[in-house]
């Protein structure tokens, strides 16, 4: 009897010491040595269980009991040290690892589309969504294509309203003076679209809007560049119309500006189209927008191109990109453009 | 061409707010630059009457005036005037007031006195020239009433208008009155001159035309005792709202004559005259003259010119009179010439002298043909109204070939079927013979396909076809009023794929956080030396300035001198790009329009190129972007080849060349900018370089992109490092483990490059990671072996590398 009450006394102690114990353990490492301590192999509760075959039979039951319950009590203590020892460590990873998000080294440059062919390309995509579709063109251009096929022949005083860059012939042979000039409008790809599509069968019907970039021969100001860009429109076909043109630049006007906005025509000049009329567009305060010009082709135009103008009629519409980007963005000085200036191309 | 509404209000009823006469010219094609509300009395100017004129006790000059401005109160101004005295109405500004230039009326003291307030002088109410004194109104006047009421004074409206290349007619008041009334179907008054002149011979007075073809019309007259002197106040008033200055009365009244009537003309001193002959012939070879800015002209023999006796170049046709017979203020016999001459040798004269006058402005682009007369009879009776001038008896005219008014076969269907309209022939009958055109109707069957006979007016030399009359007809209709028809387009719009491949690369760069740059494509001479390029790009014929006179062969110059603006700004680090165009040198052109239709292109050498500069980033980080970008449009694994590239840092570059179909091509290059060409550029960073030639990259064919199966079994890795010469490029390594371990290698990562005095100053270790996997089955240990050991054997022996154990 005393063998037996004595290991139930070691049992309770072991139980009750061990707990104490492993509620006091810190460290994981730690808990998981004592674990085995008092659950392990080697362990004292392993002997008492070994040891339980050497006992009378009477007594195996009620210390076979209360070794189980000790080693539940122990097994119980190391979860519970376990869990609260794993929550501790996580909650001191993730005081470690805090960061201030508002701290902002490190911080890359994004980059950013120049706001010239953002403007080109919401045009291109207005234009496409009618149904045009995108030509270009060369900014080299000969005298022929910028001037004398557009209705404009040598003398022509018009002719002045362009002040053109030429280029310096003596590096090029066989070309004379002034025949090679930087292109002052986009016009020359009409002209290019016209012949090739004459040529290769393929037109007219023509559809067609060019954007690109144009010279001047100007001085940088806040309202003038030698360089800049332009957007047109062309359409070929039998029988168009000043009355499709205009209805043409209202869709225009409502898919590009927005449908509350309508447009103006105002007769104009151009030597390339008659009738020829200047466009604005209405503006939320009531004030007109000079946008760009339009027209009817020119019968010689179309003559120059091979097309005949008894047979096929055209209009064109095109204005200036930048100064459109320069009113929707409120730029200042169209020479920002140009400039390069990092702190105005990241505004954009 | 500056004009006042008042003006165009002699010829035909203007009764339009300044906005209404405004969006009227505007939609008349009449473009209002400016427009200024002048002349308005203020509201708060007010008659009063002088009650006590004192002096000052402490100015000499000015007077104490205590004026009654009826509300029963006594007001004291000081006066710089004298002209008035007790009794007298004179026009009060009180205290509060806004004068027509802009000056406040303010309560003040001078010398000690009250002033509260201003007696007005005629030019201070833009009433007048006047300012000798103060304004003394007309005794009938209410003391108290508004002036501006008791006068009855409109403001009066000047605009500036942009008169089209194709309006000669608008650069005369008269021609604008024209367009009004055609608009609001008002009547149009002509000025009519008394007809002082008669035709026949001038004592004294002959003219010869030599040259036809230049003038189609030379008229003269000759006025005695001219008397010099100011002109009329109202002459004045409206040369002023014209911008022009009064000189005398002689040019005052010549002028005033062609702003009302677009018809210029010049005045002789006759006493210069020899024997009062004139002559017009073409100029000379070698010829000269000597214009009346002083300036001594060399003549072309398509210059025209006016000769006296002694076949003397005495002014330039047209153009600018000499300084041999100007008007002087002695002048008393004066020869006053009208004429038409042939536009396009005006134009050409005044561009190549660049002398560019009122008058030569509107003889190039035509005159109209038969008002010289009426311009002549009113040039001399307002010189005899104004001077007393007596005319010399008679007046001589010589017609050269002077052209007759076009006519035009107008087709109504044509007409109707360019502006989609469906005009009758009576509603575009009546709008023409509004504007002066007189119509002939054909015959009326069937109604919509009549052709209609026009005839121009002499004022509108610029309707030459069929279409210039649709212009006009639409024109007077009014564009904003013609139908709008919404265009059917059956083509499905789209861009090309060039364009796509364009914006692809874009938003490529745009991702890696490049932002676009757009430098302007000139450069000035040695522009491209300090970048190392070489030097020779083309050139502007006609630069404005010399650091805009080469045209770029390279992206580079530009963005490189973007980066050092933006470095001078304290900005590093930046990351920029740019898509243009270059311009090749030794390049061939073409001016055949087949051959530059199919090219695409004139100039051989023109090029679409990308350029991207990484400030703070090394060569590298190019090659990084590079592949980037390339696989934005579907090319993958260009080949690089270690080269020195010109502006390149010669150790730190290399050709891009891709694949393509049968064999491979140059498409760019890729490296770190020279150092030495940062130094020049002031840049302290390095700068990795990337340049693209899209002109090739974007016209390669379309490929689409074909799926790689992946494998679902296990990889296998294998690290091997080499040591490598440096003559080998490491694209041979990776080409040689590549071909080597053939289909079951699925990745060849290069993780670490080392060199150490062990290795050998020329050498240097490349380490790989070989992924191994196969597409059916898990490799084992032996295939793995196998294929590690013929890899090593294979880069060894062929690029005769150590493998480093």
């Amino acid at each position: 009897m005393g063998e037996h009450d004595e290991i139930l006394d070691e049992l309770a102690g072991l139980a009750a010491d061990g707990v104490a114990e492993l509620q006091r353990i810190d460290d994981l490492k730690d808990l998981g040595s004592a674990a085995s301590r008092f659950l392990g192999k080697q362990s004292r509760l392993a002997d008492l269980k070994a040891g339980l075959r050497d006992l009378a039979v009477e007594h195996r039951s009620t210390l076979g009991e209360a070794l189980n319950a000790a080693r539940t009590q122990l097994e119980d203590a190391v979860e519970v040290r376990r869990q609260h020892l794993d929550e501790l460590a996580v909650g001191r990873r993730l005081a470690a690892e805090r960061l201030d998000l508002t701290e902002e080294l490190g911080r890359e440059r994004n980059g950013h589309l120049h706001v010239i062919t953002q403007t080109w390309e919401q045009l291109e995509d207005v234009f496409v969504g009618m149904g045009f579709t995108v030509a270009d063109g060369p900014e080299v251009e000969t005298d022929w294509f910028n001037f004398e096929a557009l209705n404009l022949p040598p003398t022509h005083p018009a002719r002045s309203l362009w002040d053109t860059l030429y280029l310096d012939s003596d590096d090029l042979d066989g070309i004379a003076a002034e025949q090679l000039l930087l292109r002052t409008h986009t016009s020359p790809v009409q002209i290019r679209t016209m012949i090739d599509a004459v040529r290769s069968g393929t037109g007219p019907p023509i559809h067609v809007v060019c954007p690109g970039r144009v010279y001047r021969r100007d001085t940088a100001d806040a309202t003038h560049l030698p360089v800049f860009h332009q957007i047109e429109m062309l359409v070929v076909d039998h029988d168009v119309s000043m009355a499709d043109l205009a209805g043409t630049i209202e869709a225009f006007t409502k898919a590009y500006f927005g449908g509350d906005l309508t447009s103006r025509l105002r007769p104009s000049y151009f030597p390339f189209t008659e009738p020829s009329a200047e466009v604005d567009i209405s503006q939320p305060d009531g004030s007109w927008l000079e946008v760009g010009g339009c027209g009817m082709v020119h019968p010689n135009v179309l003559t120059a191109c091979g097309l005949d103008p008894e047979e096929w009629s055209g209009f064109a519409f095109g204005f200036g990109i930048d100064r459109l980007a320069k009113i929707r963005h409120g730029v200042e000085d169209l020479r920002d453009f140009v400039a390069n200036d990092i702190r105005f191309l990241e505004q954009l | 061409m500056k004009f006042s509404r008042q003006w165009v209000s002699e010829y035909t009823p203007v009764e339009d707010t300044p906005e209404e006469f405004s969006a009227l010219l505007s939609d008349l094609g009449l473009e209002v630059e400016d427009l200024v509300v002048v002349g308005g009395v203020p509201r708060e100017v007010v008659v009063a009457r002088v009650a006590d004129v004192r002096a000052h006790p402490d100015a000499d000059r000015i007077r104490l005036v205590d004026v009654d401005p009826g509300d029963g109160t006594i007001v004291q101004v000081c006066c710089g005037a004298s002209n008035m005295a007790p009794g007298d109405l004179v026009a009060l500004a009180p205290v509060g007031t806004t004068m027509p230039d802009g000056m406040e009326i303010a309560s003040r003291r001078m010398r000690g006195q009250v002033s509260d307030g201003m007696l007005c002088s005629a030019r201070e109410l833009t009433l007048g020239e006047d300012h000798e004194g103060i304004m003394i109104l007309p005794a009938d006047l209410v003391v108290g009433e508004s002036l501006a009421e008791a006068l009855v004074i409109q403001p009066d409206v000047h605009v500036d208008v942009d008169v089209l290349p194709n309006r000669p007619d608008a650069l005369s008041v008269l021609g604008i009155a024209r367009d009004v009334a055609a608009r609001r179907a008002t009547a149009i008054v002509e000025p009519r001159p008394l007809p002082v002149l008669s035709s026949g011979p001038i004592e004294g007075v002959s003219v010869a035309v030599d040259a036809p073809d230049l003038c189609g019309r030379f008229a003269v007259c000759v006025l005695d005792d001219v008397t010099s002197g100011p002109s009329p106040d109202w002459l004045i008033r409206r040369l002023k709202s014209a911008g022009m200055r009064p000189v005398n009365v002689v040019v005052d009244v010549t002028n005033f004559v062609m702003l009302e009537l677009g018809q210029p003309s010049h005045a002789f001193d006759l006493e210069c005259v020899p024997e009062g002959h004139l002559g017009v012939r073409w100029a000379r070879p070698g010829e000269t003259v000597t214009t009346l800015d002083g300036v001594q002209r060399r003549l072309e023999p398509s210059d025209g010119v006016v000769v006296d006796r002694d076949d003397r170049v005495l002014t330039l046709a047209g153009v600018m009179g000499g300084a041999s017979t100007e008007i002087s203020e002695s002048t008393s016999s004066v020869l006053v010439e009208v004429a038409w001459w042939d536009p396009p040798s005006i134009a050409a004269t005044a561009a190549r002298l660049g002398l560019h006058s009122e008058a030569s402005l509107r003889f190039k682009r035509g005159v109209d043909t038969a008002i010289g007369p009426l311009a002549l009879q009113r040039i001399a009776s307002l010189l005899v109204e104004f001077t007393g001038a007596r005319v010399r008896p008679g007046m001589l005219e010589v017609l050269g070939d002077l052209p007759a008014p076009a006519v035009i076969d107008l087709r109504l269907q044509q007409l109707n079927r360019r502006l989609g309209t469906a005009f009758s022939a009576v509603e575009v009958t009546t709008i023409l013979e509004s504007m002066g055109f007189v119509v002939e109707r054909g015959s009326t069957t069937p109604e919509d396909a009549e052709v209609l006979r026009v005839t121009v007016p002499t004022w509108r030399p610029d309707c030459t076809i069929e279409v210039d009359l649709t212009e006009e007809v639409a024109r007077m209709y009014g564009m904003s009023r013609l139908p709008r028809r919404r265009l059917r387009i059956e083509q499905r719009g789209h861009l090309s794929e060039a364009q796509r491949r364009r914006r692809a690369i874009r938003r490529a760069l745009v991702g890696a956080g490049v932002s676009e740059a757009m430098p302007l494509p000139f450069l000035a001479p040695g522009d491209l030396e300090r970048c190392d390029l070489p030097a020779d790009g083309l050139l502007i014929a006609n630069p404005l300035v010399s650091e805009e006179s080469v045209l770029r062969t390279s992206l580079l110059p530009g963005l490189v001198s973007a980066v050092a603006y933006n470095v001078t700004h304290r900005s590093e680090g930046i990351r920029l790009f740019e898509i243009g165009r270059v311009f090749g040198v030794g390049a061939r052109a073409t001016t055949d329009i087949e051959a530059s239709v199919n090219a695409g292109r004139v100039l051989d050498g023109e090029r679409e190129v990308l350029g991207v500069a990484l400030a703070g980033r090394t060569a590298p980080s190019s090659v990084h972007l590079l592949e980037a970008v390339l696989e934005s449009i579907g090319i993958l694994r260009p080949s690089l080849l270690n080269e020195a590239v010109p502006g390149l840092h010669p150790g730190r570059s290399a050709r891009v060349v891709i694949d393509v179909g049968d064999g491979s091509t140059d498409v760019g290059v890729v490296g770190e900018l020279h150092p030495v060409v940062l130094t020049r550029h002031g840049i302290h960073e390095p700068v990795a370089w990337l340049e693209l030639d899209l002109s090739v990259i974007l016209a390669l064919p379309v490929v689409a992109r074909r799926a790689q199966p992946v494998s679902r079994y296990p990889s296998a890795d294998v690290d091997l490092a080499f040591v490598v010469d440096d003559s080998v490029p490491a694209i041979a390594v990776r080409q040689a483990i590549l071909e080597a371990g053939g289909a079951l290698v699925v990745a060849v990562r290069l993780f670490d490059v080392f060199r150490s005095d062990a290795l050998g100053a020329d050498c240097r270790n490349l380490a790989y990671s070989v992924r191994f996997q196969a597409l059916d089955r898990t490799l084992n240990d032996r295939e793995v072996a196998d294929l590690r050991q013929r890899i090593i054997e294979s880069v060894t022996t062929s690029l005769g590398v150590d493998l480093r154990s």
